[in-house]
C-alpha cells in the first residue's frame, strides 16, 4: 500500500476497533446485574465477542506498524480515541443500552458486509471471520426491540424515549473520514453515507414492525466529532475505570 | 443504606442494603421454561442441553443459542416449551423394570465377533 491508502486504512480500522473496545466495555459493565439471568449470559457473551473484535483490529494495527494491541487500548487518554460519542455514554437503564446495541449492530454488521468485499485482504478476512458472531448480535437486537416495543405501556414508552435519545448519536456513527474519497476509491469500502443508506434501510422496518417511531427527518442532528478525538466527559472516566489495574504495573506479564 | 461495593458496576447500580426481599410472587412475574437441544454436526440427533426461561419460542431460542452454543459447538438449536414435553410419571417407573431371564432378547449371548473377525481375516488376505 502506498503511503495515503496506509493512512486511510489505519484510520478506518481504529474508529472500528475503538467503537468496539468502548462499547464492549460498556456492555460488560451488565455482567452480574442484568435483567435476568438468560439475558445477562448473552449480553456478556456479546460484549466479549466485541473485545475479541476490537483486538483482532488493533492488531491489524500492529501489523501496520502502530503499538500493540495493549498499549493502544490502555494508554490512550480520551481525545486520542476515535469512537463515536454514542458508545462511550454510561449503560444508563436497560432500555437504553438495549436500543444502543440494536442501532450500533444492525450498523455494524452492514459494515462488516461491506468490508467481506475489501481490497484490503487482512480486513476482508476479519470481515469474514466476524459475520457469525455480529449476525446474531443484530437477531438480539431486532428481536428485543420488537419484543419491547409491542410489551407494554411502560416498556414501549421507554424504548420510544431511548430511540429519540440515541438517534443523534446513532447518526454520528457515520461521520465521514478524512480519506473517504481515497477509502472509496480504492475499493476499501464504500464509505459511511453508503452505509447509512443501507442502515436506514435495514432498521426501518424492524422499528416499524416494533411500532416504534424514528424522530422526524427535520430534527436530524448527527453528534459529529467523537472520529477526531473530542468527547463527552463519559469516555475519560471509562478509561480511569478500565485502565485501572493496567496503571498499576504497566509492564506486568499475564 | 446504600449498598458500597469493590466492584463499581454494583455501587453505580445503587442498591438499598435495608430493601427486604421478601416478596410475594405474582403469576407472569417469572417467564414459563424452554427445553433446549442441540445438534452438533449436521446430520446428527439433538441432544438435550437444559433450559431456560423466555416469554416466546424467539427469546429462547435468542437464549438458548447463546447460553448453550456460545462456545460454538452446534450448528442447529431446537427449542420447546416444557409445559409441551409429555412425559412418564415417576411413580411408573418400575414400567423399566423387567424380569432377567429372557436372554434370547438381549444381544450379549449372541456370539458373532467370531464369525466376524474370521471374516475380517479372510478379506484381509
Amino acid at each position: 500500500m502506498n503511503e495515503q491508502n496506509t493512512l486511510a486504512v489505519k484510520e478506518l480500522l481504529y474508529k472500528m476497533a475503538d467503537d468496539l473496545l468502548i462499547l464492549g466495555h460498556r456492555n460488560s459493565e451488565w455482567t452480574g446485574i442484568g435483567p435476568m439471568l438468560e439475558e445477562d449470559i448473552s449480553f456478556s457473551s456479546m460484549a466479549q465477542d466485541k473485545l475479541g473484535q476490537a483486538l483482532a483490529l488493533y492488531q491489524l494495527l500492529n501489523n501496520l506498524g502502530e503499538a500493540d494491541p495493549d498499549t493502544v487500548a490502555f494508554t490512550r487518554n480520551d481525545h486520542q480515541f476515535h469512537n463515536c460519542e454514542l458508545v462511550e455514554y454510561p449503560i444508563g437503564e436497560y432500555d437504553f443500552s438495549l436500543v444502543r446495541h440494536f442501532l450500533f449492530d444492525n450498523a455494524e454488521l452492514l459494515r462488516y458486509e461491506m468490508l467481506m468485499e475489501s481490497s484490503y485482504e487482512p480486513l476482508a478476512k476479519l470481515a469474514r471471520k466476524f459475520k457469525g458472531e455480529l449476525k446474531y448480535h443484530k437477531f438480539h437486537g431486532d428481536t428485543f426491540v420488537m419484543q419491547l416495543g409491542k410489551g407494554t405501556e411502560e416498556s414501549k414508552k421507554r424504548m420510544q424515549a431511548s430511540l429519540d435519545f440515541c438517534w443523534n448519536l446513532a447518526l454520528g456513527i457515520f461521520e465521514a473520514s478524512p480519506y473517504e474519497e481515497t477509502l472509496i476509491k480504492e475499493g476499501i469500502w464504500q464509505g459511511e453515507e453508503a452505509l447509512k443508506a443501507q442502515w436506514l434501510a435495514a432498521i426501518t422496518p424492524v422499528l416499524e414492525a416494533a411500532e416504534l417511531k424514528i424522530p422526524d427527518e427535520s430534527t436530524w442532528k448527527p453528534v459529529y466529532g467523537g472520529r477526531s478525538g473530542k468527547h463527552t466527559e463519559n469516555l475519560q472516566s471509562l478509561l480511569d475505570e478500565m485502565t485501572e489495574v493496567f496503571r498499576v504495573d504497566p509492564g506486568a506479564e499475564w | 443504606m446504600i449498598i458500597k461495593s469493590l466492584d463499581p458496576r454494583i455501587s453505580r447500580a445503587e442498591l438499598d442494603a435495608d430493601a427486604s426481599m421478601e416478596q410475594e410472587l405474582q403469576p407472569l412475574e417469572h417467564f414459563e421454561t424452554y427445553e433446549v437441544f442441540h445438534q452438533k454436526k449436521r446430520g446428527t440427533h439433538h441432544t438435550h442441553v437444559g433450559t431456560v426461561h423466555a416469554p416466546n419460542p424467539e427469546m429462547a431460542l435468542l437464549f438458548g443459542k447463546e447460553q448453550y452454543g456460545r462456545r460454538g459447538v452446534s450448528v442447529n438449536i431446537w427449542v420447546a416449551r416444557t409445559a409441551d414435553i409429555f412425559a412418564s410419571d415417576y411413580d411408573d417407573s418400575d414400567i423399566f423394570s423387567t424380569t432377567p431371564e429372557k436372554q434370547y432378547r438381549e444381544a450379549t449371548p449372541y456370539k458373532v465377533m467370531d464369525k466376524i473377525n474370521e471374516y475380517k481375516a479372510k478379506q484381509g488376505s
